[in-house]
Protein backbone atom coordinates (compact mmCIF):
# COMPACT_ATOMS: atom_id res chain seq x y z
CA UNK A 1 0.00 0.00 0.00
CA UNK A 2 1.13 3.49 -0.82
CA UNK A 3 2.43 5.73 1.95
CA UNK A 4 0.68 8.74 0.41
CA UNK A 5 -2.69 8.47 2.24
CA UNK A 6 -0.87 8.26 5.58
CA UNK A 7 1.24 11.27 4.72
CA UNK A 8 -1.89 13.24 3.80
CA UNK A 9 -3.57 12.13 7.04
CA UNK A 10 -0.54 13.16 9.09
CA UNK A 11 -0.40 16.52 7.29
CA UNK A 12 -4.08 17.07 8.01
CA UNK A 13 -3.66 16.27 11.73
CA UNK A 14 -0.65 18.59 11.88
CA UNK A 15 -2.62 21.40 10.24
CA UNK A 16 -5.44 20.80 12.72
CA UNK A 17 -3.02 21.10 15.65
CA UNK A 18 -1.33 24.18 14.17
CA UNK A 19 -4.70 25.93 13.77
CA UNK A 20 -5.43 25.29 17.45
CA UNK A 21 -2.00 26.60 18.52
CA UNK A 22 -2.25 29.69 16.38
CA UNK A 23 -5.87 30.67 17.07
CA UNK A 24 -6.06 29.47 20.66
CA UNK A 25 -9.59 28.24 19.98
CA UNK A 26 -11.11 26.67 23.14
CA UNK A 27 -11.15 22.86 23.27
CA UNK A 28 -14.92 22.66 23.60
CA UNK A 29 -15.13 24.25 20.14
CA UNK A 30 -12.29 22.41 18.46
CA UNK A 31 -10.53 19.67 20.44
CA UNK A 32 -6.93 18.89 19.50
CA UNK A 33 -6.30 15.64 17.63
CA UNK A 34 -4.59 14.03 20.60
CA UNK A 35 -7.60 14.70 22.82
CA UNK A 36 -9.84 13.06 20.23
CA UNK A 37 -7.53 10.04 20.15
CA UNK A 38 -7.54 9.87 23.93
CA UNK A 39 -11.35 9.95 23.95
CA UNK A 40 -11.36 7.22 21.29
CA UNK A 41 -9.39 4.99 23.63
CA UNK A 42 -11.17 5.96 26.85
CA UNK A 43 -14.67 5.57 25.44
CA UNK A 44 -13.87 2.66 23.14
CA UNK A 45 -16.62 0.52 24.69
CA UNK A 46 -19.28 3.19 24.35
CA UNK A 47 -18.25 4.04 20.80
CA UNK A 48 -18.21 0.38 19.81
CA UNK A 49 -21.68 -0.15 21.22
CA UNK A 50 -23.16 2.71 19.20
CA UNK A 51 -21.05 1.90 16.13
CA UNK A 52 -22.52 -1.60 16.06
CA UNK A 53 -26.03 -0.16 15.94
CA UNK A 54 -25.17 2.20 13.09
CA UNK A 55 -23.24 -0.48 11.23
CA UNK A 56 -26.20 -2.86 11.49
CA UNK A 57 -28.51 -0.18 10.13
CA UNK A 58 -26.15 0.52 7.24
CA UNK A 59 -25.62 -3.13 6.32
CA UNK A 60 -29.29 -4.02 6.65
CA UNK A 61 -30.25 -0.96 4.59
CA UNK A 62 -27.65 -1.82 1.96
CA UNK A 63 -28.75 -5.43 1.75
CA UNK A 64 -32.47 -4.63 1.49
CA UNK A 65 -31.93 -1.64 -0.83
CA UNK A 66 -29.75 -3.65 -3.19
CA UNK A 67 -32.15 -6.61 -3.16
CA UNK A 68 -35.23 -4.48 -3.80
CA UNK A 69 -33.41 -2.35 -6.38
CA UNK A 70 -32.03 -5.36 -8.24
CA UNK A 71 -35.43 -7.07 -8.15
CA UNK A 72 -37.06 -3.95 -9.61
CA UNK A 73 -34.52 -3.70 -12.43
CA UNK A 74 -34.89 -7.40 -13.22
CA UNK A 75 -38.67 -7.16 -13.18
CA UNK A 76 -38.59 -4.25 -15.63
CA UNK A 77 -36.28 -6.17 -17.95
CA UNK A 78 -38.15 -9.47 -17.74
CA UNK A 79 -41.57 -7.85 -18.10
CA UNK A 80 -41.12 -4.83 -20.39
CA UNK A 81 -44.79 -3.96 -19.90
CA UNK A 82 -43.85 -2.87 -16.37
CA UNK A 83 -41.42 -0.19 -17.58
CA UNK A 84 -43.94 2.58 -18.35
CA UNK A 85 -45.52 1.94 -14.93
CA UNK A 86 -42.34 1.77 -12.89
CA UNK A 87 -40.03 4.32 -14.52
CA UNK A 88 -42.04 7.51 -13.77
CA UNK A 89 -42.53 6.71 -10.07
CA UNK A 90 -38.87 5.77 -9.91
CA UNK A 91 -37.73 9.11 -11.28
CA UNK A 92 -40.34 10.95 -9.23
CA UNK A 93 -39.24 9.12 -6.11
CA UNK A 94 -35.70 10.24 -6.75
CA UNK A 95 -36.90 13.87 -6.82
CA UNK A 96 -38.26 13.60 -3.25
CA UNK A 97 -35.70 14.94 -0.78
CA UNK A 98 -35.33 11.79 1.28
CA UNK A 99 -33.76 13.73 4.17
CA UNK A 100 -36.98 15.66 4.51
CA UNK A 101 -38.75 12.34 4.88
CA UNK A 102 -36.63 11.36 7.88
CA UNK A 103 -38.96 12.87 10.53
CA UNK A 104 -41.97 11.18 8.92
CA UNK A 105 -40.15 7.85 8.82
CA UNK A 106 -39.29 8.17 12.50
CA UNK A 107 -42.92 9.06 13.20
CA UNK A 108 -44.14 6.00 11.29
CA UNK A 109 -41.51 3.44 12.17
CA UNK A 110 -40.38 4.63 15.57
CA UNK A 111 -37.07 5.50 17.19
CA UNK A 112 -35.55 2.09 16.60
CA UNK A 113 -33.53 0.72 13.73
CA UNK A 114 -36.44 0.28 11.34
CA UNK A 115 -36.75 3.96 10.43
CA UNK A 116 -32.98 4.21 9.72
CA UNK A 117 -32.97 1.08 7.62
CA UNK A 118 -35.96 2.37 5.67
CA UNK A 119 -34.14 5.66 5.13
CA UNK A 120 -31.08 3.83 3.76
CA UNK A 121 -33.23 1.61 1.53
CA UNK A 122 -35.03 4.64 0.11
CA UNK A 123 -31.84 6.50 -0.65
CA UNK A 124 -30.08 3.46 -2.15
CA UNK A 125 -33.00 2.20 -4.20
CA UNK A 126 -32.77 4.62 -7.12
CA UNK A 127 -29.04 4.42 -7.93
CA UNK A 128 -29.08 0.63 -7.65
CA UNK A 129 -32.19 0.16 -9.79
CA UNK A 130 -31.11 2.70 -12.40
CA UNK A 131 -27.59 1.26 -12.66
CA UNK A 132 -28.68 -2.36 -13.08
CA UNK A 133 -31.56 -1.50 -15.41
CA UNK A 134 -29.24 0.55 -17.58
CA UNK A 135 -26.62 -2.17 -17.59
CA UNK A 136 -29.15 -4.84 -18.56
CA UNK A 137 -30.47 -2.75 -21.41
CA UNK A 138 -27.04 -2.11 -22.89
CA UNK A 139 -25.95 -5.62 -23.72
CA UNK A 140 -23.78 -5.67 -26.83
CA UNK A 141 -26.23 -6.34 -29.71
CA UNK A 142 -23.60 -8.62 -31.29
CA UNK A 143 -23.70 -10.87 -28.19
CA UNK A 144 -27.49 -11.02 -28.32
CA UNK A 145 -27.42 -11.98 -32.03
CA UNK A 146 -24.95 -14.72 -31.20
CA UNK A 147 -27.08 -16.00 -28.32
CA UNK A 148 -30.17 -16.11 -30.52
CA UNK A 149 -28.44 -18.03 -33.29
CA UNK A 150 -27.15 -20.44 -30.64
CA UNK A 151 -30.71 -21.18 -29.60
CA UNK A 152 -30.50 -19.63 -26.10
CA UNK A 153 -33.73 -19.05 -24.19
CA UNK A 154 -34.37 -15.50 -22.91
CA UNK A 155 -33.82 -16.61 -19.31
CA UNK A 156 -30.50 -18.30 -20.09
CA UNK A 157 -29.44 -15.28 -22.12
CA UNK A 158 -30.25 -13.11 -19.11
CA UNK A 159 -28.34 -15.30 -16.68
CA UNK A 160 -25.27 -16.15 -18.77
CA UNK A 161 -24.96 -13.02 -20.84
CA UNK A 162 -26.95 -9.95 -19.88
CA UNK A 163 -26.42 -10.16 -16.11
CA UNK A 164 -22.63 -10.62 -16.22
CA UNK A 165 -22.47 -7.93 -18.88
CA UNK A 166 -24.43 -5.59 -16.59
CA UNK A 167 -22.23 -6.27 -13.56
CA UNK A 168 -19.80 -3.35 -14.14
CA UNK A 169 -22.72 -0.91 -14.48
CA UNK A 170 -24.42 -2.48 -11.45
CA UNK A 171 -21.11 -2.05 -9.63
CA UNK A 172 -21.22 1.72 -10.15
CA UNK A 173 -24.64 1.73 -8.50
CA UNK A 174 -23.37 -0.41 -5.62
CA UNK A 175 -20.41 1.90 -5.02
CA UNK A 176 -22.75 4.89 -4.81
CA UNK A 177 -25.03 2.91 -2.49
CA UNK A 178 -22.11 2.00 -0.22
CA UNK A 179 -21.04 5.65 -0.11
CA UNK A 180 -24.46 7.10 0.75
CA UNK A 181 -25.90 4.41 3.02
CA UNK A 182 -23.95 5.68 6.09
CA UNK A 183 -25.26 9.21 5.48
CA UNK A 184 -28.83 7.91 5.43
CA UNK A 185 -28.40 5.98 8.67
CA UNK A 186 -26.85 8.92 10.52
CA UNK A 187 -29.44 11.42 9.31
CA UNK A 188 -32.08 9.00 10.55
CA UNK A 189 -30.37 8.87 13.92
CA UNK A 190 -30.13 12.64 14.15
CA UNK A 191 -33.85 13.01 13.69
CA UNK A 192 -34.70 10.61 16.45
CA UNK A 193 -32.98 7.61 17.94
CA UNK A 194 -31.94 6.01 21.21
CA UNK A 195 -28.66 4.59 19.95
CA UNK A 196 -26.16 4.84 17.13
CA UNK A 197 -23.23 7.08 16.26
CA UNK A 198 -25.51 9.86 14.99
CA UNK A 199 -27.37 9.80 18.29
CA UNK A 200 -24.09 9.79 20.21
CA UNK A 201 -22.78 12.75 18.21
CA UNK A 202 -25.91 14.77 18.84
CA UNK A 203 -25.87 13.83 22.52
CA UNK A 204 -22.18 14.69 22.95
CA UNK A 205 -22.60 17.95 21.08
CA UNK A 206 -25.42 18.96 23.40
CA UNK A 207 -23.18 18.45 26.42
CA UNK A 208 -20.18 20.17 24.90
CA UNK A 209 -18.30 16.85 24.84
CA UNK A 210 -16.83 17.93 21.56
CA UNK A 211 -13.94 15.44 21.71
CA UNK A 212 -16.46 12.59 22.00
CA UNK A 213 -18.39 14.00 19.07
CA UNK A 214 -15.22 14.07 16.98
CA UNK A 215 -14.34 10.57 18.12
CA UNK A 216 -17.76 9.31 17.00
CA UNK A 217 -17.22 11.06 13.69
CA UNK A 218 -13.85 9.34 13.25
CA UNK A 219 -15.46 5.97 13.91
CA UNK A 220 -18.24 6.75 11.42
CA UNK A 221 -15.74 7.83 8.79
CA UNK A 222 -13.77 4.66 9.33
CA UNK A 223 -16.89 2.54 8.91
CA UNK A 224 -17.90 4.40 5.73
CA UNK A 225 -14.42 4.15 4.27
CA UNK A 226 -14.04 0.44 5.07
CA UNK A 227 -17.47 -0.27 3.64
CA UNK A 228 -16.69 1.54 0.41
CA UNK A 229 -13.31 -0.13 0.03
CA UNK A 230 -14.78 -3.56 0.77
CA UNK A 231 -17.48 -3.10 -1.87
CA UNK A 232 -14.93 -1.74 -4.33
CA UNK A 233 -12.56 -4.69 -3.78
CA UNK A 234 -15.40 -7.18 -4.05
CA UNK A 235 -16.54 -5.65 -7.34
CA UNK A 236 -13.05 -5.64 -8.78
CA UNK A 237 -12.77 -9.30 -7.87
CA UNK A 238 -16.18 -10.10 -9.36
CA UNK A 239 -15.58 -8.20 -12.60
CA UNK A 240 -11.88 -8.52 -13.38
CA UNK A 241 -12.60 -7.84 -17.07
CA UNK A 242 -14.17 -4.44 -16.45
CA UNK A 243 -12.15 -1.30 -17.29
CA UNK A 244 -11.63 -0.30 -13.63
CA UNK A 245 -9.58 -3.42 -13.10
CA UNK A 246 -5.84 -3.13 -12.66
CA UNK A 247 -5.35 -6.48 -14.40
CA UNK A 248 -5.42 -4.93 -17.87
CA UNK A 249 -3.97 -1.44 -17.58
CA UNK A 250 -4.15 -0.90 -21.33
CA UNK A 251 -7.71 -2.10 -21.65
CA UNK A 252 -8.66 -4.37 -24.48
CA UNK A 253 -5.93 -5.24 -26.93
CA UNK A 254 -6.32 -3.83 -30.44
CA UNK B 1 -27.32 -36.62 -33.67
CA UNK B 2 -30.03 -36.86 -36.33
CA UNK B 3 -28.97 -36.90 -39.96
CA UNK B 4 -30.62 -33.58 -40.79
CA UNK B 5 -28.59 -31.71 -38.19
CA UNK B 6 -25.22 -32.26 -39.80
CA UNK B 7 -25.76 -32.80 -43.55
CA UNK B 8 -25.49 -29.63 -45.51
CA UNK B 9 -28.38 -28.03 -47.33
CA UNK B 10 -29.02 -25.10 -49.63
CA UNK B 11 -31.15 -22.06 -48.86
CA UNK B 12 -33.68 -20.48 -51.19
CA UNK B 13 -34.79 -16.90 -50.70
CA UNK B 14 -38.02 -16.44 -52.55
CA UNK B 15 -39.42 -13.02 -53.35
CA UNK B 16 -38.32 -11.42 -50.08
CA UNK B 17 -39.07 -7.80 -49.13
CA UNK B 18 -37.53 -5.79 -46.32
CA UNK B 19 -37.49 -2.07 -45.58
CA UNK B 20 -35.12 -0.01 -43.53
CA UNK B 21 -36.20 3.45 -42.34
CA UNK B 22 -39.13 3.33 -44.74
CA UNK B 23 -36.94 2.63 -47.78
CA UNK B 24 -37.11 -0.79 -49.36
CA UNK B 25 -33.79 -2.66 -49.00
CA UNK B 26 -35.09 -5.67 -50.93
CA UNK B 27 -38.24 -5.73 -53.03
CA UNK B 28 -39.07 -9.22 -54.19
CA UNK B 29 -35.48 -10.45 -54.12
CA UNK B 30 -34.68 -14.02 -55.13
CA UNK B 31 -31.43 -15.66 -54.13
CA UNK B 32 -30.09 -19.17 -53.86
CA UNK B 33 -27.38 -20.32 -51.51
CA UNK B 34 -25.87 -23.50 -52.94
CA UNK B 35 -25.50 -26.58 -50.79
CA UNK B 36 -22.00 -27.43 -49.57
CA UNK B 37 -20.37 -24.42 -51.18
CA UNK B 38 -18.91 -21.16 -49.98
CA UNK B 39 -20.88 -18.25 -51.42
CA UNK B 40 -19.42 -14.77 -51.05
CA UNK B 41 -21.56 -11.68 -51.19
CA UNK B 42 -19.82 -8.46 -52.20
CA UNK B 43 -21.31 -5.00 -52.34
CA UNK B 44 -20.96 -1.39 -51.28
CA UNK B 45 -21.65 -0.47 -47.64
CA UNK B 46 -25.29 -0.02 -46.78
CA UNK B 47 -26.57 -2.04 -49.72
CA UNK B 48 -28.09 -4.62 -47.38
CA UNK B 49 -25.54 -7.44 -47.32
CA UNK B 50 -25.72 -7.79 -43.56
CA UNK B 51 -29.51 -7.54 -43.61
CA UNK B 52 -29.67 -10.45 -46.02
CA UNK B 53 -27.51 -12.47 -43.67
CA UNK B 54 -29.64 -11.50 -40.68
CA UNK B 55 -32.82 -12.45 -42.50
CA UNK B 56 -31.48 -15.94 -43.19
CA UNK B 57 -30.34 -16.26 -39.55
CA UNK B 58 -33.83 -15.33 -38.38
CA UNK B 59 -32.52 -12.20 -36.66
CA UNK B 60 -34.51 -9.86 -38.89
CA UNK B 61 -38.19 -10.46 -39.67
CA UNK B 62 -39.35 -10.69 -43.26
CA UNK B 63 -42.01 -8.33 -44.51
CA UNK B 64 -42.81 -10.57 -47.43
CA UNK B 65 -41.51 -13.70 -49.09
CA UNK B 66 -40.21 -17.04 -47.91
CA UNK B 67 -36.92 -18.59 -46.94
CA UNK B 68 -36.71 -22.33 -47.40
CA UNK B 69 -34.02 -24.89 -46.92
CA UNK B 70 -33.44 -27.24 -49.82
CA UNK B 71 -34.36 -30.23 -47.64
CA UNK B 72 -37.50 -28.66 -46.21
CA UNK B 73 -36.35 -28.66 -42.57
CA UNK B 74 -36.13 -25.50 -40.46
CA UNK B 75 -32.97 -23.42 -40.79
CA UNK B 76 -32.71 -21.58 -37.45
CA UNK B 77 -31.32 -24.44 -35.39
CA UNK B 78 -28.87 -25.59 -38.04
CA UNK B 79 -26.78 -22.48 -38.54
CA UNK B 80 -23.70 -20.98 -36.94
CA UNK B 81 -23.25 -17.22 -36.85
CA UNK B 82 -20.09 -15.16 -36.91
CA UNK B 83 -20.64 -11.44 -36.77
CA UNK B 84 -18.50 -8.41 -37.53
CA UNK B 85 -17.01 -8.24 -34.06
CA UNK B 86 -15.61 -11.34 -32.40
CA UNK B 87 -18.26 -11.09 -29.63
CA UNK B 88 -16.06 -12.94 -27.16
CA UNK B 89 -17.45 -12.61 -23.64
CA UNK B 90 -14.75 -10.87 -21.58
CA UNK B 91 -15.55 -12.79 -18.39
CA UNK B 92 -15.14 -16.25 -19.92
CA UNK B 93 -11.85 -17.91 -20.77
CA UNK B 94 -11.09 -18.61 -24.41
CA UNK B 95 -12.08 -22.27 -23.94
CA UNK B 96 -15.34 -21.31 -22.20
CA UNK B 97 -16.09 -18.85 -24.99
CA UNK B 98 -15.65 -21.64 -27.51
CA UNK B 99 -18.16 -23.69 -25.49
CA UNK B 100 -20.61 -20.79 -25.20
CA UNK B 101 -23.32 -22.45 -27.28
CA UNK B 102 -23.63 -25.40 -24.90
CA UNK B 103 -23.64 -23.06 -21.91
CA UNK B 104 -26.44 -20.96 -23.41
CA UNK B 105 -28.52 -24.01 -24.27
CA UNK B 106 -27.90 -25.69 -20.92
CA UNK B 107 -26.08 -28.61 -22.55
CA UNK B 108 -22.88 -30.27 -21.48
CA UNK B 109 -20.00 -28.94 -23.51
CA UNK B 110 -17.68 -31.32 -25.29
CA UNK B 111 -14.45 -29.95 -23.80
CA UNK B 112 -12.26 -32.38 -25.72
CA UNK B 113 -13.67 -31.19 -29.03
CA UNK B 114 -13.22 -27.57 -27.94
CA UNK B 115 -9.58 -28.29 -27.15
CA UNK B 116 -9.16 -29.92 -30.57
CA UNK B 117 -10.70 -26.93 -32.33
CA UNK B 118 -8.56 -24.52 -30.34
CA UNK B 119 -5.51 -26.51 -31.35
CA UNK B 120 -6.61 -26.43 -34.98
CA UNK B 121 -6.69 -22.61 -34.88
CA UNK B 122 -3.38 -22.51 -32.99
CA UNK B 123 -4.76 -21.32 -29.66
CA UNK B 124 -4.22 -24.39 -27.48
CA UNK B 125 -1.74 -22.53 -25.30
CA UNK B 126 -4.19 -19.68 -24.68
CA UNK B 127 -7.26 -21.75 -23.77
CA UNK B 128 -7.33 -20.55 -20.16
CA UNK B 129 -6.68 -16.89 -20.88
CA UNK B 130 -9.31 -14.15 -20.86
CA UNK B 131 -10.08 -12.62 -24.28
CA UNK B 132 -8.75 -9.19 -23.28
CA UNK B 133 -5.23 -10.61 -23.11
CA UNK B 134 -5.38 -11.77 -26.75
CA UNK B 135 -4.41 -9.93 -29.93
CA UNK B 136 -7.01 -9.07 -32.55
CA UNK B 137 -6.01 -12.01 -34.72
CA UNK B 138 -6.09 -14.43 -31.78
CA UNK B 139 -9.52 -13.18 -30.78
CA UNK B 140 -10.83 -13.76 -34.27
CA UNK B 141 -9.36 -17.28 -34.25
CA UNK B 142 -11.17 -17.94 -30.99
CA UNK B 143 -14.39 -16.66 -32.59
CA UNK B 144 -13.81 -18.97 -35.55
CA UNK B 145 -13.30 -21.91 -33.19
CA UNK B 146 -16.53 -20.99 -31.38
CA UNK B 147 -18.36 -20.88 -34.73
CA UNK B 148 -17.00 -24.30 -35.74
CA UNK B 149 -17.76 -25.72 -32.27
CA UNK B 150 -21.44 -25.33 -33.09
CA UNK B 151 -20.85 -27.90 -35.86
CA UNK B 152 -23.69 -26.65 -38.01
CA UNK B 153 -24.12 -27.39 -41.71
CA UNK B 154 -24.77 -23.71 -42.51
CA UNK B 155 -22.34 -20.95 -41.57
CA UNK B 156 -23.25 -17.28 -41.89
CA UNK B 157 -20.38 -14.81 -41.62
CA UNK B 158 -20.57 -11.03 -41.65
CA UNK B 159 -17.20 -9.51 -42.61
CA UNK B 160 -15.47 -11.61 -39.96
CA UNK B 161 -11.92 -10.69 -40.93
CA UNK B 162 -12.38 -7.05 -41.88
CA UNK B 163 -10.67 -5.64 -38.79
CA UNK B 164 -7.47 -7.66 -39.21
CA UNK B 165 -4.17 -6.77 -40.83
CA UNK B 166 -3.40 -8.32 -44.22
CA UNK B 167 -1.12 -11.13 -43.02
CA UNK B 168 -3.38 -12.22 -40.15
CA UNK B 169 -6.39 -12.05 -42.45
CA UNK B 170 -4.64 -14.25 -44.98
CA UNK B 171 -3.87 -16.90 -42.36
CA UNK B 172 -7.39 -16.86 -41.00
CA UNK B 173 -8.81 -17.22 -44.49
CA UNK B 174 -6.73 -20.36 -44.94
CA UNK B 175 -8.02 -21.71 -41.63
CA UNK B 176 -11.59 -20.83 -42.50
CA UNK B 177 -11.42 -22.37 -45.97
CA UNK B 178 -10.08 -25.62 -44.51
CA UNK B 179 -12.92 -25.80 -42.00
CA UNK B 180 -15.68 -24.98 -44.50
CA UNK B 181 -15.39 -28.32 -46.28
CA UNK B 182 -18.83 -29.86 -46.81
CA UNK B 183 -20.67 -26.93 -45.25
CA UNK B 184 -22.85 -24.34 -46.90
CA UNK B 185 -21.32 -20.96 -46.18
CA UNK B 186 -22.53 -17.45 -46.86
CA UNK B 187 -19.75 -14.95 -46.33
CA UNK B 188 -20.49 -11.24 -46.55
CA UNK B 189 -17.42 -9.15 -47.35
CA UNK B 190 -16.42 -5.88 -48.93
CA UNK B 191 -13.06 -7.26 -50.01
CA UNK B 192 -12.91 -8.75 -53.56
CA UNK B 193 -9.65 -10.51 -52.68
CA UNK B 194 -11.25 -12.28 -49.76
CA UNK B 195 -14.16 -13.35 -51.95
CA UNK B 196 -11.74 -14.68 -54.58
CA UNK B 197 -9.72 -16.59 -52.03
CA UNK B 198 -12.67 -18.21 -50.26
CA UNK B 199 -15.71 -18.32 -52.54
CA UNK B 200 -16.91 -21.09 -54.83
CA UNK B 201 -19.45 -18.55 -55.98
CA UNK B 202 -19.17 -14.80 -55.80
CA UNK B 203 -22.16 -12.49 -56.05
CA UNK B 204 -22.18 -8.72 -56.24
CA UNK B 205 -25.10 -6.96 -54.61
CA UNK B 206 -26.12 -3.53 -55.91
CA UNK B 207 -28.84 -0.93 -55.91
CA UNK B 208 -31.69 0.28 -53.72
CA UNK B 209 -33.74 -1.87 -53.51
CA UNK B 210 -30.90 -4.32 -53.93
CA UNK B 211 -30.49 -6.87 -56.64
CA UNK B 212 -27.94 -9.66 -56.76
CA UNK B 213 -25.95 -10.31 -59.92
CA UNK B 214 -25.40 -13.85 -61.25
CA UNK B 215 -22.52 -15.67 -59.59
CA UNK B 216 -18.95 -15.47 -60.71
CA UNK B 217 -17.36 -18.90 -60.27
CA UNK B 218 -13.56 -18.65 -60.21
CA UNK B 219 -12.99 -22.43 -60.50
CA UNK B 220 -10.55 -24.45 -58.43
CA UNK B 221 -10.81 -25.11 -54.71
CA UNK B 222 -10.46 -22.43 -52.04
CA UNK B 223 -8.29 -21.17 -50.46
CA UNK B 224 -6.93 -19.99 -53.78
CA UNK B 225 -3.50 -18.56 -54.25
CA UNK B 226 -3.75 -15.05 -55.56
CA UNK B 227 -0.55 -14.98 -57.58
CA UNK B 228 -1.69 -16.25 -60.97
CA UNK B 229 -2.88 -14.17 -63.83
CA UNK B 230 -6.48 -15.38 -63.95
CA UNK B 231 -6.99 -14.34 -60.36
CA UNK B 232 -5.70 -10.85 -61.04
CA UNK B 233 -8.05 -10.63 -64.02
CA UNK B 234 -11.00 -11.74 -61.90
CA UNK B 235 -10.07 -9.28 -59.22
CA UNK B 236 -10.04 -6.46 -61.75
CA UNK B 237 -13.44 -7.62 -63.00
CA UNK B 238 -14.89 -7.69 -59.52
CA UNK B 239 -13.48 -4.28 -58.67
CA UNK B 240 -15.06 -2.92 -61.82
CA UNK B 241 -18.44 -4.40 -60.92
CA UNK B 242 -18.15 -3.04 -57.41
CA UNK B 243 -17.16 0.40 -58.67
CA UNK B 244 -20.21 0.29 -60.92
CA UNK B 245 -22.32 -0.57 -57.91
CA UNK B 246 -20.90 2.30 -55.89
CA UNK B 247 -21.50 4.78 -58.71
CA UNK B 248 -25.02 3.48 -59.06
CA UNK B 249 -25.58 4.06 -55.35
CA UNK B 250 -24.19 7.60 -55.58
Amino acid sequence: MSYRPWLVLFGFLLLWQVVIWMTGVPHFMLPPPLAVMQTLVEHAGLLMEHALVTLSEILLGLLLGVLVGAASALAMVLIPALQPWMLPPLVLGQAIPVFALAPILVLWLGYGMASKVAMAVLIIYFPVTAALFDGLRRTDPGWLDLARTMGASPLRTLWHLRLPAALPAFGSGLRIAAAIAPIAAVVGEWVGAGAGLGYLMLHANGRSQTALMFAAMVVLMTIALCLYLAVDRLLIRLTPWAPHSLATPNGRNP
Amino acid sequence: MAGTSTTSFGVDLDNITISFDGKPLFAGLDFRLEQGQCTCLLGPSGVGKSSLLRVIAGLLPLEQGRINSSDGHPIEDRLAWMGQSDSLLPWLTVADNVCLGARLRGDRADRARAAELLASVGLEALADRLPDTLSGGQRQRAALARTLMEDRPLILMDEPFSALDAITRNRLQDLAAASFTGKSVLLVTHDPLEALRLGHRIHVMTGMPATIEPALCPGGEPPRALGDHDMLDLQAQLLERLAGAVDQAA
